[in-house]
């Protein structure tokens, strides 16, 4: 026993002699460990699956689908990859994920603000608009929106007209589709023009820093924007034409074609996220708003500020400092919830890849695995910008 | 540091337990496994009424669950001592591959890319179906060419429908929109409301679906059918002695109808001088139970609490009004194809 003791003390020994060796050996360890239970684990389903007579591997990936899908921001069609049908399934993934935050964040600092106004009608009408949606369960409020509102939608054949070019039916909301002629002039015109923008504002403010000279900033950025692109849709002769959609019957079945037909999947889905996260993100608000020491506005008064100055100024800024770290979590949770979209046929990356492609393949492990890299890098990538703009408004300490 | 030395260690066990238990239990027979707990581990589908349905007191009924209660009658002696595992279409696989069950009796297709890639084995085939679509009556369409471009078509995920509606409607050249929910009751109530012109799915599904939806008389069944959908029950590659139990079991329920022989008149059948009956009925001297691992009873048994084919199919799918007409689903002796190895 002593001599095991002995090695002991003299290990110690050596160790608190070497501190570099001391802080760097515990991690390398544990660094090993990890690598090792993946490698156990990894080793130990590959050998268990290679028994059962399971076939494994990522080249499934480049086979062909096979299946079609409803609805694609690209081409698609049944002779294409699987890894095809992967890109549409995460396209359409962050479509619906980027609608749904746009919306959730209007309308969460709409309710948010509204929340603290002085009028009881409205603060309790903010009230209870969050206190409802938020405490029902998002997949219910999915089927509600799916099942229940798009379903009061009349057949296409008696279609609701909006404004003689939108069509709503139980099958979709029909619109327009733009058709272009030039349109590449058009988008460099676009970019001249907000860099001409930017360029002449950041000379407006070294001139009011300078000589403290005020420039009319808001009115020639505003006209600035009307008459570059205007100038360039006359010089390149950009055109615009809308294809409208039209009904048509054959057989029985009435449709609409032609026009851009957004499906009543996506509209229900992005719908039910949107409402379910702004609750969440108007109390962010709300917290963030009276976070914000009295003072700051009295303060700010003092100076001579006017009220909208004193909000525009002073208090959404810190107030954002408040507001931002809480609401990237709802920003992914919003994007990961938008996998409950398998139950209504949207077809995202669960319902197209981690649905029907492994179910034609049987490659779980595989299929399962990218959908989680996915979600995580969509997730981290989420994070980063929001970080990123946190330590933009975040105070600077000097 | 002396507690940096007593962690590593502990890892070191810790690791050394884990690595050893990844091994065990792997060669276990189901047979012998089945036995041991009593009951029959069986997935079916989450309802579909004459395949495989609950109804109001949790019993389940259907073709496809006396697939199960014919392995149980075989293998325990009892009929009813199943567990039932209702399934979606995606899930069915993984679960039969990680053990969770030991049969998939859920209406299933036979195709070569499940019973070569992923580790399954496809036993047989106890209803011959084909892939159809329904249609609301008010469009008149009566024919699949009917089908223009833009039509909706409602169906489930994770089956061979699918992919047999792409390459079919691929070769008519006829654009249309796969709107592709999870689960049969979403796909009926999204057809039921009008988001789809049409339903596909195997046409016994069909038949069994239009029962649920608000006006079944508005709607029809078109009469072509675009696939070959052989369903059977399914068990894991690589057991053959509980593959071959699950098949035999099949086969001699069939071959029950072929002579004859049915719950009602098996014992009489005891007395019957024909050898393929004294087969079945398990008579003295018979070894068909010995070659499968089990006792001479077992397909008495089957017989005795299930009955054969014939009466499954009169109970569950004719009489219900499914599919009165049994079509292929009929004996090779009566102008069906189905046709079973001898049970002998």
């Amino acid at each position: 026993m002593s001599f095991i003791q002995n090695k002991i003390d003299r290990i110690d020994k050596y160790l608190s002699d070497h501190p570099r060796v001391k802080f760097i050996l515990p991690q390398a360890l544990l660094l090993i460990f990890l690598f090792s239970i993946i490698g156990y684990f990894t080793f130990n389903a590959s050998s268990n699956l290679a028994a059962r007579g399971i076939d494994t591997g990522f080249s499934f990936l480049k086979n062909k689908a096979s299946f079609d899908i409803q609805f694609s921001m690209i081409e698609f069609d049944s002779s294409m990859s699987y890894a095809r049908a992967y890109l549409v399934g995460l396209l359409n993934t962050i479509l619906v994920s980027a609608i749904g935050i746009v919306f959730a964040t209007l309308l969460g600092f709409f309710f948010g603000i509204l929340r603290l106004s002085k009028n009881p009608l409205a603060s309790g009408l903010a009230t209870v608009y969050i206190e409802t949606l938020r405490n029902i369960s998002l997949l219910l409020q999915i089927f509600f929106w799916y099942f229940t509102v798009l379903r009061l939608l009349p057949s296409a054949d008696n279609s609701i007209i909006l404004f003689d070019f939108v069509y709503a039916n139980i099958k979709g909301i029909y619109i327009p589709r733009f058709v272009w002629t030039n349109l590449n002039y058009f988008i460099y015109g676009l970019i001249f023009t907000f860099v001409c923008v930017y360029i002449f504002n950041k000379y407006a403010n070294n001139l009011r820093e300078k000589t403290g000279k005020q420039l009319p900033k808001f009115l020639i950025s505003l006209s600035l924007l009307f008459i570059i692109p205007f100038l360039i849709i006359n010089i390149f002769n950009v055109e615009l034409e809308f294809s409208y959609p039209k009904l048509d019957i054959q057989m029985g079945i009435a449709n609409y074609i032609g026009g851009v037909s957004i499906i009543p999947e996506l509209i229900a889905l992005a719908f039910a996220l949107s409402l379910y996260t702004s609750t969440f993100i108007a109390e962010n608000v709300r917290a963030g708003i009276l976070g914000i020491d009295k003072g700051q506005k009295e303060a700010a008064a003092s100076i001579g500020l006017t009220n909208t100055q004193v909000l525009r100024l002073i208090v959404i800024p810190q107030a954002l400092r408040i507001i931002i770290p809480p609401t990237t979590n709802q920003y992914l949770n919003l994007t990961k919830n938008s996998s409950l979209a398998a139950a209504i046929a949207y077809p995202d990356i669960v319902l197209v890849f981690a649905g029907t492609a492994l179910m034609q393949t049987g490659r779980a492990i595989e299929i399962v695995t990218i959908t989680m890299l996915t979600y995580l890098t969509l997730s981290i990538s989420i994070s980063i910008f929001m970080n990123w703009y946190n330590k933009k408004v975040a105070l600077t300490e000097r | 540091m002396k507690n940096l030395i007593k962690t590593i260690c502990g890892i070191s066990v810790f690791a050394f337990i884990l690595a050893s238990c990844g091994d065990g239990g792997k060669k276990a027979s189901t047979v012998d496994a089945t036995k041991k707990q009593g009951f029959v581990k069986c997935g079916v589908s989450q309802g579909l009424p004459g395949f495989s349905n609950a109804d109001e007191s949790g019993k389940w009924t259907g073709i496809d669950v006396d697939v199960c209660r014919a392995v149980a009658a075989a293998v325990l002696g009892d009929a009813n001592k199943v567990k039932y595992t209702p399934l979606s279409a995606k899930e069915r696989f993984t679960a039969l591959q990680a053990g969770e069950i030991d049969v998939l009796s859920r209406n299933t297709t036979w195709t070569l890319e499940r019973d070569a890639a992923i580790g399954l084995t496809f036993v047989g085939v106890n209803f011959y179906d084909g892939q159809g679509f329904m249609v609301r009556k008010a469009t008149g369409i009566k024919s699949v060419n009917d089908f223009k471009d833009g039509v909706k078509v409602c169906t489930n995920t994770g089956t061979t429908t699918e992919l047999n509606m792409a390459d079919f409607f691929k070769s008519k050249g006829v654009k249309y929109e796969p709107v592709v929910f999870e689960k049969a009751d979403e796909v009926v109530q999204a057809y039921d409301s009008g988001r789809c012109d049409t339903y596909t799915t195997d046409k016994s599904g069909l038949a069994a679906q239009r029962t649920k939806l608000t006006k079944p008389d508005d709607h029809v069944v078109l009469p072509e059918t675009i696939s070959k959908e052989p369903l059977g029950p399914v068990v894991r590659q690589g057991d053959a002695k509980w593959e071959d139990v699950v098949r035999w079991s099949l086969n001699v329920w069939i071959e029950a109808e072929e002579y004859g022989v049915n719950s009602g008149n098996i014992d009489s059948m005891k007395e019957s001088k024909n050898p393929a009956i004294q087969r079945i009925v398990g008579a003295e001297g018979t070894k068909n139970g010995e070659a499968l691992g089990l006792d001479q009873e077992w397909s008495y048994r089957i017989i005795k609490q299930i009955g054969n084919y014939g009466e499954s199919y009169k109970k569950n799918i004719a009489d219900t009004g499914i599919l009165p007409d049994r079509g292929p689903n009929n004996l090779w002796t009566k102008g069906g194809i189905l046709y079973v190895p001898p049970v002998r």
